[in-house]
């Protein structure tokens, strides 16, 4: 079972838009959509979902006002700015403890004298198996604010995982998210193959060196890929210098092409929809890739 | 008038053009203007503002060090900890500290005061100037999976006399979260694509329930359809500014040139933005009064 990740350091290089057309040229595999915090590929691969299952991700402490006494032990003691009290510091009771900043520790519920703070469980998202065009998919949505997207990657990443093994598959592509923090850590962790989508400007090489120091300190095998390479062909030569230096292998330089943006628009992979230089780079690095990847 | 003025750039997609934006709107304003760089996993406004760097500090968060001979084997800690940082075994205490979120719950609990929190390293503070305008930075240590505490120690330096500009990271969860609230304004920066009005409605969403008033700035403006335009006439948001979509600005970015520098016409269109920005605060401010 092999794991395919897409990742870039800088958002928008192309990420999305790559793993699509890997998806169209890929046979038996299972496609991951990991950019659980704004998903997008499910636009592109027509998925229609199958099951949809809830994400409960953390916790979230709830204030009973009747209980509270408005002591201030709970604002006092957060470390997270959660908790405040309704009416200010007037001694009146009541506090409101806010959603989007609650972590769900449980350290104002623990140590409220009334026990009016309760920690609940929170649905923090959704995920679901869908059918697309080309094969089954996993993707989710985490809601809004939501903190633990580490957790949801990792869950799609199993069940893409399971399905690939019940269908005999070999191959899972992931589509991470941009960063490297902590849902990119849990997209790559144990990979087979990390692709690194770059292009060729400052912030690019800037964010792709970023990305392969993660994928160093993760000891995971990446290799480059320069999208619109043609903006700034010094630029691009300065990244395949980088990259000969740290000795990895460059397996595509994809031109900037406006049909990139076409195809998104009428829904389809670039490959599936354009008979141009820019397909015909896809498929080289596709065919590269599967190569390099076993 | 407001003393401080917050103005937060924002997005739902990645490389929409938030950088650009900040950073040209910050160097357009030109004075009492503080930039901060809240997209700590990849920073890159210091590539067009390339600001001087006079001081750095290490920033920790907060994890557990126990102190075994006055540990009893309670179990408390283990108990009150939700994230599973903490392990008491039966005559031994594991911590995974990458996991700890500090809150604190663990020290404040242990019967016998035997844990005491020390600081981990997660990241770096930046601070500088970049002629009269200034500049500070969080970069993320690699490996580290939390960006929100280093993001507040970013946001401890929003200016209280003059104006923040908060350069955002993308997406919409917590790290967002963090870089975003207590500000004036969120500019939401935005491509007309199917991926980026995806994007763009959960940022809306977002930015919504944290109750700021917001604009709109759609970047690369010719590149797609006229869904944008629609989605937000329907929605009642105002669009600020739209960029097109020109390959002379997409090479100048490329060789981190501020736009309102390469092209003069842009020092205008970036003093109109921040206009235009200030009258929707006021409007607001006044329809809350």
């Amino acid at each position: 079972m092999k794991e395919l990740v897409v990742i870039s350091g800088k958002g928008g290089t192309g990420k999305t838009s790559i793993v699509a057309s890997f998806a169209a040229l890929a046979e038996k595999k299972v496609i991951a959509d990991c950019d659980v915090d704004a998903a997008d590929l499910h636009l592109i691969l027509g998925s229609k979902i199958q099951k949809k299952n809830e994400f409960a991700g953390g916790k979230l402490a709830v204030i009973n006002p009747d209980l509270c006494t408005g002591c201030g032990i709970c604002t006092e003691l957060c470390r997270f700015d959660a908790v405040s009290p309704v009416n200010g510091k007037t001694g009146i009771p009541g506090v409101s403890i806010n959603r989007l900043m609650c972590e769900g520790c449980g350290v104002c519920a623990n140590f409220c004298p009334v026990n009016a703070i309760e920690l609940k469980e929170k649905v923090s998202g959704e995920w679901y198996i869908s059918e697309s065009r080309y094969g089954p998919m996993v993707h989710a949505r985490l809601g809004i604010a939501e903190d633990n997207s580490g957790k949801l990657v990792s869950l799609v990443r199993l069940n893409a995982k399971n399905i690939a093994e019940n269908r005999k598959y070999d191959l899972v592509i992931i589509d991470g998210s941009p960063g490297i923090g902590c849902p990119v850590i849990a997209s790559v962790t144990g990979a087979s193959l990390v692709l690194a989508v770059t292009e060729p400007t400052l912030s690019g090489l800037h964010d792709l060196k970023r990305v392969i120091s993660l994928a160093e300190h993760f000891n995971i095998r990446l290799v480059v890929c320069i999208n619109k390479y043609d903006i700034n062909t010094d630029m691009s030569r300065q990244i395949e210098e980088y990259c000969l230096t740290k000795k990895l292998k460059v397996v595509g330089k994809i031109p900037y092409d406006t049909i990139v943006t076409k195809a998104q628009i009428a829904g389809a992979s670039v490959v599936e929809y354009a008979g141009k230089p820019v397909t015909f780079s896809i498929k080289k690095m596709w065919r590269e890739i599967f190569y390099i990847i076993g | 008038m407001k003393h401080n003025l917050t103005i937060a750039v924002a997005s739902g997609k990645g490389g929409t053009g938030k950088t650009t934006i900040a950073a040209n709107l910050a160097y357009s304003i030109g004075y009492n203007v503080r930039l901060l760089d809240c997209d700590v996993e990849e920073p890159n406004s210091h590539i067009f503002l390339k600001p001087e760097i006079v001081s750095r500090e290490k920033i920790g968060v907060p994890v557990p060090e126990i102190d075994e001979s006055k540990c009893n084997y309670c179990g408390e800690c283990g108990r009150i900890c939700v994230f599973s940082a903490i392990v008491p075994l039966k005559d031994s205490i594991i911590t995974f500290p990458e996991l700890c979120h500090g809150c604190g719950g663990c020290s404040l609990v242990c019967p016998e005061k035997a844990i005491k929190e020390i600081d981990r390293e997660t990241g770096v503070l930046e601070i500088g100037w970049s002629d009269k305008i200034e500049f500070v930075q969080g970069r993320l240590n690699i490996g580290e999976a939390m960006s929100p505490p280093l993001i507040r120690a970013v946001k401890k330096h929003v200016k209280k006399d003059g104006i923040t500009i908060i350069d955002a990271p993308p997406g919409t969860s917590c790290p967002v979260i963090e870089s975003v609230k207590d500000s004036d304004y969120v500019v939401l920066v935005t491509e007309p694509t199917p991926f980026g009005l995806n994007d763009l409605k959960l940022a809306v969403g977002m930015v919504r329930e944290l109750g700021i008033p917001f604009g709109v700035v759609v970047n690369r403006a010719t590149i797609g359809d006229r869904c944008m335009d629609s989605y937000c006439l329907k929605e009642n948001i105002k669009i600020l500014l739209k960029i097109p979509d020109k390959r002379k600005i997409a090479e100048a970015y490329s060789r981190g040139e501020l736009a309102v520098n390469a092209f003069p016409e842009y020092k205008y269109i970036f003093e109109e933005l921040f206009s235009l920005i200030s009258g929707e605060i006021l409007e607001e401010t006044e329809y809350k009064l």
